[in-house]
């Protein structure tokens, strides 16, 4: 098992230099830049700004600076916020986001699975059809559509919740409903098929002929292998939630690192940019890393390939 | 935006499968998969929906009344008018809705077939020169491939479109580059099994280069993966280019796709309900459709799953 962890963790690190790398050099290619105004800052000063931000020196000598100071969790100043540090203003929108999306998660988990499992035992019957219909709305209708709907609907309309903002946990119910969504249609996909998979075999026949309760085998003998696809879908899940609060966030008006990013990619903070993109990047590989760990732990196959 | 269709799952599976096959047996694919299809309802009437908007979108402009940018000072803000012709209603500046929505759709199927061509051709010279290979160059390449699975594309994008100019062909090119990678897995996984086949063998024994063998004797044989992973491909590109829009990052005005016209409505939908009704419609149904044939085409050409 610790081998295992080990030889993951080591597989991650790679990955993450590559992507701070990656977005650096690609960030640094841009023509133009925070500080292109229409009136030019007078050379002195646009000297003193850009020694500031270290754009003074070579490329390679602002990369391994940027690095070294990522490895002591510093971001770099942010170029439009002046007032600020990258890490400040991730550090303000990260719980947001890790808020948001595992309560999304958890949700969307438990509700994917329960509806997977009912569906798998009233197989074509009228809950698994509303199951195919909430699936495929989910799957298919884009999240900003989804979102921008409930707005009207809900927000507007009925008037039941807020249409925007964040606050109350009332602002919540709607960016967790769109994020949640799409997570929760595809794991109850996964999990009808996997258990009506299981409740074919002949182990389960033999536990029901052997005149267990319905809901015993379920329990008890169904339950856990059929959890697998689930849980190996996990991971990537996490992701896709991750990356879907880029969309929520910016619909809602929330204030997430999701939002951050797309507010600095439109204002050229290309420190805000490079330190959210790393920061998702990091959290996916973190979260990734996770499942995979509790998935060898659940199945001890996994640990010996 | 990865997974409306499942297809990094599913299609990653069916090229693990692929690798570990014996050669599929001769039989007449091509009749037997168009019989499938046929006999798939749901496909079939996609296709049809589906042909419809895309002539609609091409050829409609041609014969609307009122033209993209014109503005029709007489009524501005207006919900559907069949006696001025504004059949789907007009916008804030009096411009008719049928006409940008056409364009809208135009521009979506546009950048959609663009970066869908371009993920393909990276995907299958990049997947079917690994699988040819394979040993070393083979292991490094999909290393590559695998580190670039984990990061999150839509932010590469994103940082792509902001620093080089928010223009179309941008669109199409960045889309379509981060798009390639699930392509590149199938074809290697389909090379690698085709490789060992005794006409590639022939080709070799006869002294053809590997590329010759690439592209005379492997590409060809990769039509049914490609084509399904391609109409698989195009709905997630469609609603990446669609979200980029909403967010101003995409296609610019006067030029319009379907996500900027569903931002463009979404804020306004309490007064101008149809300014968000018809572009969301026809996204949907355009996903839908894309999603049915996606799935028909799979059932009817994935010899695994029958």
């Amino acid at each position: 098992m610790f081998n295992y962890a080990l030889r993951r963790v080591m597989s991650a690190i790679p990955i993450a230099l590559i992507a701070v790398t990656v977005c650096f050099f690609i960030l640094r290619m841009a023509p133009g830049g925070p500080f292109d105004r229409e009136r030019p800052l007078p050379p002195a000063v646009l000297q003193n700004v850009l020694a500031y931000y270290n754009l003074d020196k070579p490329l390679w000598e602002q990369y391994l600076l940027y690095v070294g100071g990522l490895l002591q969790g510093d971001f770099g100043p942010s170029m439009s916020s002046y007032d600020f540090s990258v890490s400040e203003l991730l550090a303000i929108g990260l719980p947001f986001t890790l808020m948001l999306g595992f309560t999304a998660f958890v949700i969307a988990t438990i509700i994917g699975i329960i509806a997977g499992i009912v569906a798998a035992i009233h197989q074509n019957k009228w809950p698994d059809y509303v199951l195919v219909l909430a699936v495929m709305l989910g799957v298919i209708v884009p999240n900003f559509l989804m979102a921008a709907m409930l707005q009207l609907l809900f927000g507007v309309h009925l008037r039941w919740l807020p249409a925007g903002g964040a606050g109350t946990w009332l602002h919540l119910v709607l960016p967790v409903t769109v994020l949640a969504w799409p997570h929760a249609a595809r794991i109850s996909r996964l999990m009808r098929g996997s258990m009506i998979e299981t409740l074919g075999t002949n182990y389960i026949r033999t536990a029901k002929s052997k005149g267990i309760g319905e809901r015993l085998v379920m329990s008890r003998h169904a339950l856990k292998p059929a959890l697998i696809p689930v849980v190996s879908y996990l991971g990537p899940g996490l992701s896709y939630l991750l990356t879907g609060s880029l969309v929520v966030e910016n619909v809602f008006g929330l204030p997430g690192i999701g939002r951050y990013f797309i507010q600095a990619a439109l204002n050229r903070d290309y420190g805000l940019v490079l330190g959210t993109t790393v920061l998702y990047v990091l959290l996916i590989l973190v979260l990734n890393l996770l499942v995979d760990l509790v998935y060898a732990w659940l199945d001890p196959k996994v640990r010996y390939q | 935006m990865p997974g409306i269709t499942h297809k990094d799952r599913t299609l990653t599976a069916y090229a693990e499968k692929l690798e570990s096959l014996d050669a599929p047996k001769g039989r007449s694919l091509t009749q037997d998969a168009m019989r499938r299809l046929v006999a798939n309802k749901a496909a079939m009437v996609s296709i049809f929906v589906l042909i419809f908007i895309i002539l609609a979108a091409f050829v409609g402009p041609f014969f609307v009344p009122w033209g993209v940018g014109e503005v029709d000072w007489s009524s501005i803000r207006k919900p559907p008018n069949f006696e001025k012709l504004h059949y789907l209603g007009t916008d804030q500046n009096g411009r008719d809705m049928l006409a940008r929505l056409l364009q809208g759709t135009q521009m979506s199927l546009i950048v959609a077939g663009v970066a869908t061509l371009v993920s393909v051709v990276i995907g299958i010279a990049y997947g079917a020169i690994a699988g040819y290979f394979g040993g070393r160059i083979d292991a490094l390449m999909m290393r590559f491939v695998d580190i670039m699975y984990a990061l999150p594309y839509i932010l590469f994008v994103i940082i792509l479109v902001v620093i080089f100019g928010r223009s179309p062909v941008l669109l199409f090119v960045g889309i379509g580059m981060l798009e390639w990678l699930t392509m590149a897995r199938i074809v290697r996984g389909q090379t690698l099994s085709l490789k060992e086949r005794e006409f590639i063998e022939a080709a070799r024994a006869g002294g053809a280069r590997a590329t010759t063998i690439i592209g005379r004797h492997i590409v060809p044989n990769l039509t049914g993966p490609v084509v399904i992973y391609a109409t698989l491909t195009v709905p997630e590109i469609i609603i990446t280019e669609s979200f980029l829009s909403y967010l101003g990052l995409g296609v610019q005005e006067p030029l319009t796709s379907l996500g900027t016209l569903i931002s463009n409505g979404g804020p306004v939908a309490e007064v101008m309900p149809w300014l968000l009704i018809f572009p969301a419609i026809v996204l949907i149904s355009l996903l839908l459709c894309l999603t049915y044939i996606g799935d028909g085409l799979r059932d009817a050409l994935d010899p695994k799953d029958r």
